[in-house]
């Protein structure tokens, strides 16, 4: 059993046609319960919450606080690597976009390491693009035990993995997997990922249930926004972490919302999601569940982040540099997506600070995996 | 008037309110509410202290002779990795007192009662004061007692929820039988259930959620400071019996007093 089983139970337009046809009354009423359901989930992402969307901020923000306090984590991206094998049609990193390729040596790591940590973060992301016989379990081995001393909670975004290899990462110290299905219509991922193994829409899918057999101790999803409609596609997504969290329940999770970005040789969005909408999302997100973690990184603009981190956000980046070697090795190296906000590291922590907010650097510590 | 001073292994308390240290908007907030409460025991996780160094920013704020450090193990999912935590946090925090808490699941938070069993016992063979968090299970607290806990903390209802005593009938039992001190740890929301708490017997509560996130925590503190206060003092003062009818007369054995 996998995910697969439930995801096969649903058919796509079926789902759009339930939250297009999502009643007010029916939005009131998910508003009202105090425990929600993926149906209620389902209703507020709907074009018809969208007068309720001040009423779901407010609740989302006081389910936010009672759950997380106020308090926001931070961490930084490392970009690792952009070697990929794979031709996914919005990405920068893409196979047949021609660009310079880099893999960062162990020198390097250690020198974005120290920007990194010079400017107080002490959890990190590493990611990378999809290019087996350079950036593997070996390479990522290495690199992890090297910085892990330096680090109290090291997550990653990387390559699907086997599940046997997620174990050995877990052991050494991972304590966070993201992995984004980008799109869950099936067809539509089959176009926007035409060639590598990333084509396989059923082995990403699965590849959340391999993390949670493995037991890392949080697993990120998401959606890339843009690729198909937003509500649909966000429903799957919940879906899916609803599925993760009643059969790994010692795991923890967390979603992002990657919205579609400007890149080197990439397409337009084929579907637009305004910035309303993303509130919308994120407060129903929250509504539904009090306990995911809601992560918000430098892809979107100032004005939206100098709000969303009181309204539903738990967790968020800032100074972040999209391409491998961007902090301090080779700053021009080919980037992945568009920063949007370029605020820096100190510019933020403030901004969190003088909202009456934590920035909290540690969350986690080593001697959770030291054994 | 003076409440009985509270005893837990090697260390006494005038006040009956404990604190956790988390979901403050900022550290000095959590340091006014603190000193607000009057509390003597505050718990920090250990994920959350950077032990690398002598100035945490955290433990900064809680530097005042009577505030007493009770680190804990949140984020252990079994005996063993709080183990480890409680042994870093021995040597980082120079502490032997450990708020065990061992939850596998990241959702509710609930304690693991087989885990938290096996800790109690090796820690404290380790040399570790124990203070378990643990469902509010009478059977479980016995158990704990024979391998020598030094106190037992059931929770009231889930973490973090504001519930308040949803388990009183289980805490009434606790407290009954129980030879170590009972703390109401979990779900007190207002200061009227740490007052409800105090006067069924628990020798004292610990509160996070409900003063770290309202309007005002500091003032919220000074609540709770007052509220517990209140229902121990009445606790001591031996509430009056409740029964169900009013019984002015006495109509089966009024004949015995003609």
């Amino acid at each position: 059993m996998s995910f697969i089983n439930t995801y096969q139970q649903y058919n796509w337009d079926n789902v759009k046609k339930v939250i297009y046809n999502t009643t007010d009354r029916q939005v009131k009423q998910s508003l009202s319960q105090s425990n929600r359901t993926l149906t209620d989930f389902l209703h507020l992402i709907s074009p018809a919450a969208t007068p309720y969307l001040e009423e779901m901020a407010q609740c989302s923000q006081q389910l936010t606080q009672k759950r997380f306090g106020k308090t926001i984590s931070l961490y930084a991206p490392m970009y690792l690597s952009n070697e990929c094998n794979n031709i996914c049609t919005y990405c920068g990193f893409s196979l047949d976009n021609k660009i310079k390729r880099k893999t960062l040596t162990a020198k390097e790591i250690e020198q974005e390491v120290s920007i990194i940590k010079s400017q107080g973060y002490d959890s990190i992301l590493l990611v990378t693009g999809e290019a087996n016989h350079i950036v593997n379990l070996q390479y990522f081995k290495q690199s992890i035990t090297q910085i892990k001393q330096s680090f109290s909670s090291i997550s990653i975004e990387v390559q699907p993995l086997k599940e046997n290899e997620y174990k050995e990462l877990a052991d050494i110290g991972v304590y966070a997997v993201l992995v984004y299905q980008e799109t869950y219509h099936q067809e539509v991922y089959k176009q926007y990922h035409p060639k590598g193994k990333k084509s396989n829409f059923e082995y990403r899918l699965d590849t959340p249930d391999r993390i949670g057999k493995s037991g890392i101790h949080k697993i990120g999803l998401g959606v890339l926004l843009g690729l198909e409609d937003w509500r649909v596609d966000s429903f799957f997504n919940a879906l899916h972490i609803d599925y993760l969290q009643r059969t790994y329940w010692q795991t923890k999770y967390s979603v992002s919302f990657p919205r579609l970005r400007p890149a080197e040789g990439v397409i337009e969005p084929n579907f637009i999601m305004e910035d309303r909408d993303l509130i919308q999302l994120i407060c129903a997100y929250r509504l539904w569940n009090e306990d995911l973690e809601i992560s918000i990184s430098t892809r979107e603009s100032e004005l939206l982040r100098n709000n969303v981190f009181k309204l539903g956000a738990t967790t968020m980046s800032a100074g972040s540099k999209t391409n491998p070697g961007g902090y301090s090795v080779d700053e021009d190296s080919l980037e992945q997506f568009e920063i949007c906000d370029n605020r820096n590291t100190t510019e933020i922590y403030n901004l969190i600070k003088t909202a009456g907010y934590d920035p909290v650097w540690k969350d986690w510590d080593k001697t959770f995996y030291q054994q | 008037m003076k409440t009985q001073v509270l005893k837990i292994a090697d260390k006494t308390f005038h006040s009956r309110l404990f604190l956790g240290t988390g979901k403050y908007g900022s550290n000095s907030e959590m340091e006014k509410a603190t000193l607000a409460s009057a509390s003597e025991l505050v718990t920090v996780a250990l994920k959350r202290i950077d032990t690398t160094t002598d100035t945490d920013t955290i433990l900064t704020h809680l530097q005042h002779p009577h505030i007493n450090l009770l680190p804990n193990t949140s984020g252990a999912r079994n005996s063993k990795e709080a183990i480890f935590a409680a042994q870093l946090a021995r040597e980082a925090l120079e502490t032997n007192w450990l708020k065990l808490e061992i939850h596998p699941d990241p959702k509710y938070l609930l304690p693991d009662p087989i885990e938290t069993l096996k800790a109690t016992e090796e820690l404290v063979k380790q040399g570790f004061i124990v203070l378990p968090y643990i469902h509010a299970d009478p059977v479980l607290c016995k158990r704990l007692e024979e391998v020598g806990t030094s106190a037992v903390m059931p929770l009231g209802s889930p973490i973090g929820t504001n519930k308040g005593l949803r388990t009183i009938d289980f805490l009434e039992i606790i407290i009954e039988n129980s030879k170590v001190p009972v703390i109401v740890d979990a779900g007190i929301g207002s200061p009227s259930d740490a007052a409800k708490a105090m006067e069924i017997g628990a020798d004292a509560v610990l509160v996070n959620t409900a003063i770290a996130v309202n309007g005002n925590p500091e003032q919220m503190a000074i609540a709770f400071k007052k509220a517990v206060y209140a229902g121990r003092l009445a606790y001591e003062a031996k509430l009056g019996a409740i029964t169900d009818n009013a019984n002015a007369s006495s109509p089966l054995t009024a004949f015995l007093l003609d």
